[in-house]
C-alpha cells in the first residue's frame, strides 16, 4: 500500500480526482512554504528588503490554500464516507496543513524581523551562528514533503532524529549569544535577532516533525505522536 | 476564572488518567463458528470459516453479493437446513452447544436465535397478533400475559407509541419502516438470545433507516446481534465487530472501530474504501 499511485484505484473517478486535487494542492502549499523558508532566510542573512517584502506578502497566499484545503477535506468527508487509507489520508492532510501553515508563519516573521534590523545596525560578519542549523531544518522540511508525496515512512525516522540535533544546535547558539551579549552589550542588538531567527528556525523543524508523524500515521495506521524517539522507531518498524 | 457555561464541566482528573489505559471490553463468546465448510450441491459456499461472535454486541458481516454473508448468517438458525441439497461441515457453537448436534431441537433453536429478513414479512393479521403470534404457539393465551409482553416488545422495538391506538389494525397497513419494526417486535417478543438480521434496512427510506439502526444500538443491551448488510457506512455505524468476507471466505474480522480505520488486508481495504479488487 505505500505508493502514491494508490490514490487512485478508486472505482469512483471523480473520488480519485478530488483525492488527486487534495495531494497536490497540499504538495504546491509545501513547495510555496519551502520557498518562503528559504527567501525569508536569506532575506535576513543578506539584509534583502525585497526578499523579505515578498515573503510577507506571499504568506496570505499559504493561509488561503490552508483554507481551501480544509474546505475540500470536509466536503469530501460529507460526501463520501471515506475509509480506511482514504480517512487516513484525509485527516492527517488536515493536520499537515496547520503544521505548513503554521510554518509560513514563521517565515513571515523572520521577514518581518529582517524590516526592523535598522540598515545601521546590519552586521557585515553576517549570521553564521545560525548557517547549521537552518541548513538542518531545511532538510528536515525537504524529508517531510518528500515523505508526503510519496505516501513513504521509510525516511522520517532520520528526520525525526535530525529533531533532537536541531534542540540541541538550539540550546548550543543560545548558550553562545548569552556569552557574546555578556561580554560586550552593545552585541545585545544583533543576539536578540539571531536568537529570535534560530528559535523561529527550531519551530519549522519542530513542524516538520509532525509533519513526519500525521505521514506515519496516514501510511501505517498508528499514532505516534508524543512517542520518545525510540518508541516511534519501535512502532513504525513493527507496524505493517 | 471558570465561565458560568464551563462551571458543570468539573474536571475529573482521575478520570483523565484512567481514559486510554482501560483495556477492551472482555470478549465473552457467544456464538463460536469452527471449520465451517459449506456446499449447496457440489458448489461450495463457505471455505472453511473460523470466527467467534461475542454476546451482547453487534457483528456486522459486509462483503460483495454473493460472498456468503447471508449464508453463513442462516447457519445460524438453521435456515439452510431448508435448502436441498446443502451440506454443512464442521461447527456451530451456540454457548458451547453445536447447534448441528443430532440431539439439537430444531423449533427450540429457532426460539433461541431470532431472525429478521430483508423484506418486511408481517402476517396478514393484526399488529396486535403479530407479536402474539409466537406466545400463542408456545401455548400462552391468558390475555393479561399476552397484553404485557406486547407492549413491552413494541416498546422495544420503538413502535409503541405509533402503533398504541390502532393494535387491532390489520399489521399491513403500516409502512415499510413501522412493518419492519412490527417483525422486530415479533422476534423478540419470544426473548430470543440471538437476534439474526439480514439486510434489515435495505428496503427502507433513510429515515426508517435510522429508526432501525437506533433500535440496533438499543437492542444489544439484551441481546447478541448479527446483521449482514450491504450498507458499509451501516455497518461501521451499527457494528462492534465487523467481519468481511469475499468468495466464502472470511478475509478479516475485528473490531469495527479498526477494521475502518486501519484493515489488516489488502483485499478488505480495497473493498471498504471503493477500489478495484
Amino acid at each position: 500500500m505505500d505508493n502514491s499511485s494508490f490514490i487512485n484505484q478508486h472505482i469512483s473517478r471523480q473520488f480519485n480526482k478530488e483525492m488527486e486535487d487534495i495531494r497536490n494542492k497540499v504538495l504546491t502549499m509545501g513547495g510555496l512554504v519551502e520557498q518562503q523558508v528559504d527567501l525569508a532566510t536569506n532575506a535576513f542573512m543578506s539584509y534583502d528588503m525585497e526578499s523579505a517584502e515578498k515573503v510577507i506578502q506571499q504568506d496570505q497566499l499559504i493561509n488561503a490554500l490552508e483554507k481551501d484545503i480544509d474546505h475540500e477535506c470536509t466536503e469530501i468527508m460529507a460526501k463520501r464516507q471515506p475509509a480506511a487509507f482514504d480517512l487516513r489520508m484525509l485527516i492527517a492532510t488536515i493536520k499537515i496543513i496547520t503544521d505548513l501553515e503554521r510554518i509560513g508563519d514563521e517565515a513571515a516573521r523572520i521577514a518581518k524581523m529582517t524590516m526592523r534590523i535598522e540598515a545601521a545596525d546590519y552586521y557585515q560578519d553576517k549570521y553564521y551562528e545560525i548557517e547549521h542549523l537552518l541548513e538542518m531544518v531545511k532538510e528536515m522540511l525537504n524529508g517531510a514533503l518528500d515523505a508526503y508525496a510519496r505516501t513513504d515512512t521509510e525516511e522520517v525516522i532520520a528526520i525525526t532524529a535530525q529533531d533532537h540535533k536541531v534542540d540541541r544546535e538550539y540550546t548550543s547558539i543560545t548558550r553562545q549569544l548569552i556569552t557574546q551579549m555578556m561580554e560586550d552589550p552593545r552585541n545585545i542588538t544583533r543576539a536578540l535577532d539571531m536568537l529570535w531567527t534560530a528559535r523561529a528556525l527550531e519551530r519549522i523543524g519542530d513542524h516538520s516533525c509532525n509533519v513526519c508523524e500525521h505521514v506515519i500515521y496516514m501510511v501505517k495506521g498508528k499514532d505516534v505522536r508524543h512517542l520518545s524517539h525510540e518508541e516511534l522507531e519501535k512502532t513504525v518498524n513493527e507496524a505493517r | 476564572m471558570t465561565t458560568e457555561a464551563r462551571k458543570t464541566h468539573a474536571i475529573d482528573i482521575n478520570a483523565l488518567n484512567r481514559a486510554g489505559k482501560s483495556g477492551r471490553d472482555k470478549f465473552d463468546t457467544c456464538i463460536s463458528v469452527q471449520d465451517l465448510n459449506l456446499f449447496y450441491g457440489s458448489k461450495q459456499a463457505l471455505h472453511n470459516v473460523n470466527m467467534e461472535m461475542p454476546r451482547k454486541k453487534v457483528t456486522a458481516y459486509i462483503g460483495p453479493s454473493g460472498c456468503g454473508k447471508s449464508t453463513l448468517l442462516r447457519c445460524i438458525n438453521r435456515m439452510n437446513d431448508l435448502v436441498d441439497g446443502v451440506t454443512i461441515q464442521g461447527k456451530l457453537l451456540l454457548d458451547g452447544e453445536d447447534i448441528y448436534d443430532k440431539n439439537i431441537n430444531v423449533a427450540a433453536l429457532r426460539r433461541r436465535v431470532g431472525m429478521v429478513f430483508q423484506k418486511p414479512n408481517p402476517f396478514p393479521k393484526s399488529i396486535y397478533e403479530n407479536v402474539a403470534y409466537g406466545l400463542r404457539i408456545q401455548g400462552i393465551n391468558d390475555r393479561r400475559v399476552l397484553d404485557e409482553i406486547v407492549e413491552k416488545s413494541l416498546r422495544g422495538a420503538a413502535l409503541w407509541d405509533e402503533a398504541k391506538d390502532r393494535l387491532n389494525d390489520n399489521a399491513l397497513g403500516l409502512s415499510g419502516g413501522q412493518q419492519q419494526r412490527l417483525v422486530i417486535a415479533r422476534a423478540i417478543a419470544i426473548e430470543p438470545e440471538v437476534i439474526l438480521l439480514d439486510e434489515p434496512a435495505s428496503a427502507l427510506d433513510p429515515i426508517s433507516t435510522l429508526k432501525i439502526e437506533e433500535l440496533i444500538d438499543e437492542l444489544k443491551e439484551k441481546y447478541t446481534i448479527v446483521i449482514v448488510t450491504h450498507n458499509m457506512q451501516q455497518a461501521a455505524r451499527v457494528s462492534d465487530y465487523t467481519a468481511f468476507m469475499y468468495m466464502g471466505e472470511l478475509i478479516e474480522f475485528g473490531e469495527t472501530s479498526e477494521l475502518f480505520t486501519n484493515p489488516a488486508k489488502k483485499q478488505t481495504e480495497d473493498y471498504i474504501t471503493g477500489r478495484y479488487g
